[in-house]
């Protein structure tokens, strides 16, 4: 997708309720960022799916590499400790 | 019927986007690019959505059996009363950008004003219908400028679909005899004081998008009386084409 012909990719985050946080949504070309911001109404919040939307051109998302999955994320996966499961949570609480 | 004037006047405002939202719909599947296709087609499910509120209350208003199906669907082509503007086909998306914006800011001043009528019914619809209203003249005139301070093809398209569409534009401040007795009413708008402030604010986005202003006085009319461009007669076969092959089809 390198070609100067295509608009550049947009990654688009939507806040679908007030008090819930902006969760990625998907991704789409625009020419500059209002234009991202209004497509991003149209593609992804015609169906009444948000309140507040973020976009950041993709290229500016610095990811972790798959190779390091090993290193970065396995000494997690034997360490049960480390989540919060041990504690009875109020039902009162939400969204945790 | 006993309130002819206001069927008519009803019929007057519903089929400019009737005719506008079949033409954006053409776009479904068609649009230079996913988003924008997106973007048209939800333009033309608005209209279809204030289409119904408007025949609604004309079906009612004629208190015989027609619905609003019959209203929307079933009429021949000297009977739809929409101006020539909205008619134009999508030559390409310059002309589909320029046919929004020209319709647009029209329709967004038109919109403001019949939130004033005194006839409830048509109010409470204005007022509904103003926000997608307003979406669609920011969406519109976001284009224009971009396609106008683009690139040099970009700008001799704009223009060339600007310079086209101009001899529509007078039109929309045309007075029928419907117009004429709903405005005596406080019903209807009068469309005769907003061609100043169209205009200004055409001329002012269309400097700013570095398109010139067309200079010609010369403008086409005729669509609100029922005397359209050859455009519409395909536009309704497509249109028309279930109801008539399957008569009273349901969805």
């Amino acid at each position: 997708m390198s070609n100067k012909k295509n608009w550049p990719l947009w990654e688009i985050f939507v806040r679908s309720k007030n008090g819930l946080e902006h969760r990625h949504f998907g991704s789409l070309h625009a020419a500059d960022a209002d234009m991202a911001l209004e497509n991003a109404r149209d593609v992804y919040t015609r169906r009444n799916e948000g309140v507040s939307i973020w976009v950041v051109e993709s290229k500016h998302i610095t990811a972790s590499n798959p190779e390091n999955n090993g290193e970065l994320f396995e000494p997690a996966q034997d360490k049960v400790y480390r989540h919060p499961t041990f504690y009875d949570l109020p039902d009162e609480v939400k969204h945790m | 019927m006993k309130n002819e004037n206001l069927y008519n006047y009803i019929l007057g405002i519903a089929d400019n986007s009737l005719i506008l939202g079949q033409r954006m719909g053409e776009l479904c599947g068609h649009g230079p690019t996913l988003e924008t296709d997106i973007a048209c087609t939800n333009i033309s499910l608005d209209l279809f959505g204030q289409v119904r509120s408007y025949y609604q209350y004309a079906a009612k208003i004629a208190g015989d059996d027609r619905t609003e199906d019959d209203i929307a669907m079933l009429r021949k082509e000297r009977e739809y009363k929409n101006v020539l503007l909205v008619e134009q086909p999508n030559t390409d998306f310059a002309y589909t950008i320029g046919r929004q914006f020209l319709f647009d800011v029209y329709h967004l001043a038109f919109l403001a004003e019949l939130q004033k009528s005194n006839d409830l019914t048509l109010s409470a619809i204005a007022n509904k219908c103003i926000k997608e209203v307003s979406y669609h003249e920011r969406f519109s005139s976001d284009w224009v400028k971009r396609l106008g301070d683009g690139t040099e093809e970009s700008n001799q398209k704009m223009q060339a679909a600007i310079n086209d569409l101009w001899t529509y534009t007078d039109e929309l401040f045309h007075q029928t005899e419907a117009d004429k007795a709903m405005v005596a009413e406080g019903v209807g708008v009068d469309v005769t004081q907003l061609k100043e402030k169209y205009y200004k604010q055409v001329n002012e986005l269309l400097k700013e998008a570095n398109l010139e202003i067309p200079e010609s006085k010369w403008f086409q009319k005729g669509g609100k009386e029922g005397i359209h461009t050859e455009h519409l007669g395909y536009l309704l076969s497509d249109l028309q084409y279930m109801q008539r092959t399957y008569p009273n089809m349901e969805w």
